[in-house]
């Protein structure tokens, strides 16, 4: 097939008379149909052959980068290998076909997978009770803000409106915090990669509701100033909301819940490898202490005597969603951490941690170190020296490494580090597959030096080259019938 | 920590792990830990011991065959999530890994297939809706709802919302709690009332088409509630309902949000799904969520980026239409693949079939002593007055491998109520009746 005709839309090569699918037959007596005045003449769908919508999903679907085939270190994003024998279970007919309204007297088996998840996923924490009902990490995220507002208005102290976020915090956290109702104030990180501590008792008061912390931090540091910080804000009344997007980082290693976090969250589609699906579906349960409990989303399953149910606890902040969360995510999360069970969770940590220093000391001359210590889970360098020697960016870097079959880590991002390239290999990737990315990434930086131009106009085997986005903004075309307008 | 210890998952051996602990410079993977406080490293962690995977589809087979599963029981059961058959074809191509295990498209020239793909989904949406614009999904029907009030306060900079009776109360619920910080005002108010105008209007009205109770809402009065005041008319619907009855925009509407579930989703206990979130395209700069526009390369090429991210948290932070990020891109590919099949005959076909069922369902029931159907005008599902309480009648019929249908009574009501599809055959519905009129 050429590259124009697997572009064309669906919509585009629509025939009319061609039929994607066998209909059940009519086996009851025809009603009558309302008032014509209510109903549509007709609906416009694409008519193609079942055969030639497998072969142009297909085809599309090869354009993609993945992790089954690709190395796709993606800072922050935990992109590592979705264990196949997941999705079996999660499509087992008694998990995938019930009804969320269904009797729980029907449903035990399905309430029962989710207690016993909600205790495996406190322990790893070190909670004291958890809701699986958030269906994304941002989701998540805003649970926990509410909680924290209901938390100081059930005291009657109305006064704290304002929340702390470091200024190397993911977007989400400010954007949920405004939804919870809280301004933001945004802290700076010092030159260690640690919390600004003068920084945050200079804005720290008593309007403080509390402070969102990602840990390890999104430069791939975990913050030796920790225990400091958690004093600082309970001193002054406020809670501890924990970022779970690092997870993966400290499975087994520390559990912020005996640190002092109040609140943290898990992506379970990182952490707990429910696959990203191109961007969702996530799953994002929620942790708290014991101070929180009466707060959690609505519901959680409980447990009374050998049955199981659904409560809404006394102090909800209410429901997430329709139902009771992305069950078929929770339910591979379950089969994950079950497989690997004590030793393989704690495995993941380590294996990850010692694959991101890995890079760390064998990139560390070759791309800069803006925080040159030990780190976590995932490293950030820096491409400032070579965009000052060379005259290419960490973007043409990253677009670059796709002609190696590689996809980009996380660019530009966090915001704090110049021309920032943030690499998380994850802990299911080989030495060979770094050794090799270490080998690409110095040939780049080579070629940066002879060949600028190879980086600039990267890449160059992708089905488009570089793509104008301000185009795309200026001028949206969101939809097929959008494009039959000329411009 | 068990030193034998290998995971499937993680390459490394024991052996290359002390080599790279080597070349970074330390003796044990503990040191690389030094940054958490000493009291707290190293916890301990109860947890059970790993299993095989033999083991644990052995113990995962005997855990799901505890619930009652649709198929094996015949199931009336809707009130927002319906069971629908879903050709071959969609779990094939959602289960290709170059979709399945893809990140969100942040680098669009290694991720043609998945922009490609909520391009379509998109216009799919656009067309089933009527309206001029779409994202690429929300996490469901009723966070839907929601972030189209937020949108809709955002819009008219007025913060009163009107939520019409007949909305259903799950999503009034997920309603109040995504905006209950944000200074949020709900009423609740009959049809008619709105209809009698205020003085104050709102920033919007919130319906449900059909509503809750299965009722199809008068499209007249619906299209003069959009022209009452400048408060946006949103509505929440349902996508086999579209595809047989005439689209929001006829009566009005600014924004039209719906849970996509019954389009090529399994049930899977409620999720995950995908919200449809459409609006007049006036409205684009405050549509929450991710847009995929078309656009070209550097060689003149077409192809397709993520755009009007200005919108978004990881641009805007605090100042950003919504705090969604990850959302539902896989589940949007099943209705993707879902419309392609059906296409334009097969949808209107499968939505008068679930139409045809109802409506033959409900001409039986109403001549069963002691039933009668509540609504006038509905499409694929209706409220029954029944003559014992809905928990009686669901556990008898659960004893003869039926799940009835949803309980909405309330005080001294009997209300059921019930949903049917394609899935539904003759039979079934035959039996089922048969087993109501055994209940007086």
């Amino acid at each position: 097939m050429n590259k124009i005709s697997k572009r064309k839309l669906l919509f585009d090569q629509s025939i009319k008379g061609k039929v994607g699918t066998t209909l059940p037959s009519m086996d009851i007596p025809e009603q009558k149909l309302p008032n014509s005045d209510y109903l549509r003449e007709e609906i416009t769908m694409p008519e193609v052959s079942e055969n030639e919508i497998v072969r142009y999903f297909s085809s599309i679907s090869q354009m993609n980068f993945s992790i089954d085939h690709n190395f796709y270190p993606l800072g922050s994003c935990t992109m590592k290998y979705n264990p196949k024998l997941n999705d079996d279970i999660a499509a087992l007919p008694g998990f995938n076909e019930i009804h969320p309204l269904q009797d729980t007297e029907t449903t035990q088996g399905a309430l029962e997978l989710m207690h016993h998840l909600q205790i495996l996923l406190a322990e790893i924490t070190g909670m004291a009770g958890t809701s699986l009902s958030p269906m994304a990490g941002a989701e998540a995220e805003l649970a926990g803000m509410l909680m924290i507002r209901a938390y100081h208005i059930n005291k009657e102290d109305f006064k704290r409106k304002k929340v702390i976020i470091p200024d190397s915090a993911h977007g989400t956290n400010p954007a949920s915090a405004v939804m919870a109702g809280f301004e933001v104030v945004s802290i700076p990180t010092d030159e260690n990669g640690n919390t600004d501590l003068d920084a945050l008792k200079s804005v720290v008061d008593e309007t403080t509701a509390g402070l969102m912390l990602t840990q390890p931090s999104t430069i791939g540091l975990f913050d030796t100033n920790i225990l400091e910080i958690v004093k600082i804000i309970n001193e002054n009344g406020g809670l501890i909301y924990g970022d779970g997007a690092n997870l993966n980082a400290i499975l087994g290693k520390v559990k912020p819940g005996e640190i002092g976090f109040d609140v943290i969250h898990s992506n379970l589609h990182k952490t707990f490898t429910q696959p990203h699906g191109g961007g969702g579906p996530g799953a994002g349960a929620v942790m708290v202490s014991q101070r929180l409990v009466d707060f959690l989303p609505d519901p959680v399953v409980t447990k009374t005597n050998s049955n199981f149910n659904f409560t809404k606890p006394i102090k909800s902040i209410g429901k997430m969603g329709a139902f009771h969360g992305n069950f078929g995510a929770l339910v591979r999360a379950y089969a994950y951490i079950r497989t690997l069970g004590k030793e393989g969770i704690s495995s993941i940590s380590e294996d990850a941690v010692i694959n991101a220093n890995y890079l760390r000391t064998k990139l560390n001359d070759t791309l800069d170190l803006p925080y040159d210590r030990i780190c976590s889970h995932e490293v950030v360098f820096s491409a400032k020296s070579i965009k000052e020697k060379y005259g290419v960016n960490a973007l043409d870097i990253a677009k670059r490494l796709i002609d190696y079959d590689i996809h980009p880590p996380t660019m530009y991002f966090p915001l704090i580090v110049d021309e920032a390239l943030l690499v998380e290999p994850t802990e299911t990737e080989s030495k060979e597959t770094l050794d090799d990315f270490i080998d690409v990434m110095k040939q780049i930086v080579k070629e940066a030096e002879t060949n600028p131009e190879l980086l600039l106009n990267a890449p160059h085997n992708t089905p488009n080259k570089r793509l104008n986005e301000a185009l795309a903004a200026r001028n949206p075309k969101l939809s097929w019938r959008d494009t039959l307008v000329s411009d | 920590m068990n030193k034998n210890y290998q995971s499937t998952y993680s390459p490394n051996t024991a052996e290359i792990k002390n080599e790279m602990l080597k070349e970074i410079g330390v003796d044990s993977y503990e040191e690389l830990f030094v940054d958490v406080p000493e009291k707290f490293r190293f916890p301990n962690l109860d947890l059970p011991s790993p299993t095989s995977e033999l083991d644990l589809k052995i113990e995962m087979n005997k855990l799901s065959s505890k619930n009652s599963i649709p198929g094996e029981f015949s199931s009336f059961l809707g009130a927002g999530a319906y069971r629908h058959f879903i050709p071959s074809v969609v779990k094939q191509i959602t289960s290709r890994s170059e979709f399945m295990t893809s990140y969100t498209p942040y680098q669009p020239e290694v991720s043609q297939g998945t922009l490609q793909a909520h391009f379509e989904f998109q216009s799919m949406v656009c067309e089933l809706t009527g309206m001029e614009a779409a994202n690429a999904g929300m996490y469901d029907g009723a966070t839907s709802a929601a972030e189209a009030v937020l949108m809709a306060c955002r819009i008219n900079k007025n913060f009163t919302v009107n939520i019409v009776d007949g909305v259903s109360p799950l999503y009034t619920d997920v309603i109040k709690t995504l905006t209950q910080a944000s200074g949020i005002n709900i009423e609740h108010k009959d049809l008619n009332t709105v209809l009698a105008g205020s003085d104050e209007p709102p920033a919007c009205y919130v319906v449900q088409q059909p509503n809750f109770s299965g009722e199809i809402e008068d499209f007249d009065k619906l299209t003069k509630i959009s022209k009452l005041n400048n408060a946006l008319l949103i509505v929440i619907t349902e996508p086999m309902f579209l595809s047989m009855y005439k689209t929001p925009d006829h009566y009005g509407a600014d924004i039209v949000v719906a849970e996509g579930q019954s389009f090529g989703v399994s049930l899977a206990y409620g999720g995950p799904y995908a919200g449809l979130f459409a609006c007049k395209k006036k409205y684009l700069r405050q549509l929450p969520g991710r847009i995929v526009g078309e656009t070209v390369d550097k060689d003149n090429e077409k192809g397709y980026v993520l755009t009007l991210q200005t919108r978004e948290q990881h641009i805007k932070r605090d100042r950003a239409t919504s705090n969604i990020c990850t959302s539902v891109g896989l589940i949007a590919l099943m209705s993707t693949v879902y419309m392609a099949l059906q296409g334009k005959m097969g949808l209107k076909y499968l939505s008068e079939l679930c139409y045809h069922k109802a409506h033959y369902a409900a001409k039986k029931i109403s001549q069963l002593d002691g039933y009668e159907i509540v609504n006038s005008n509905f499409y694929k599902e209706f409220t029954v007055n029944c003559p014992k309480p809905v928990k009686e009648i669901n556990s008898y019929l659960h004893e003869n491998k039926i799940i009835g249908g949803y309980d909405i009574s309330s005080k001294s009501q009997n209300k059921m109520l019930i949903s049917f599809t394609e899935m539904n055959s003759k039979e079934e519905i035959d039996n089922f009746i048969n087993l109501l009129s055994k209940i007086k």
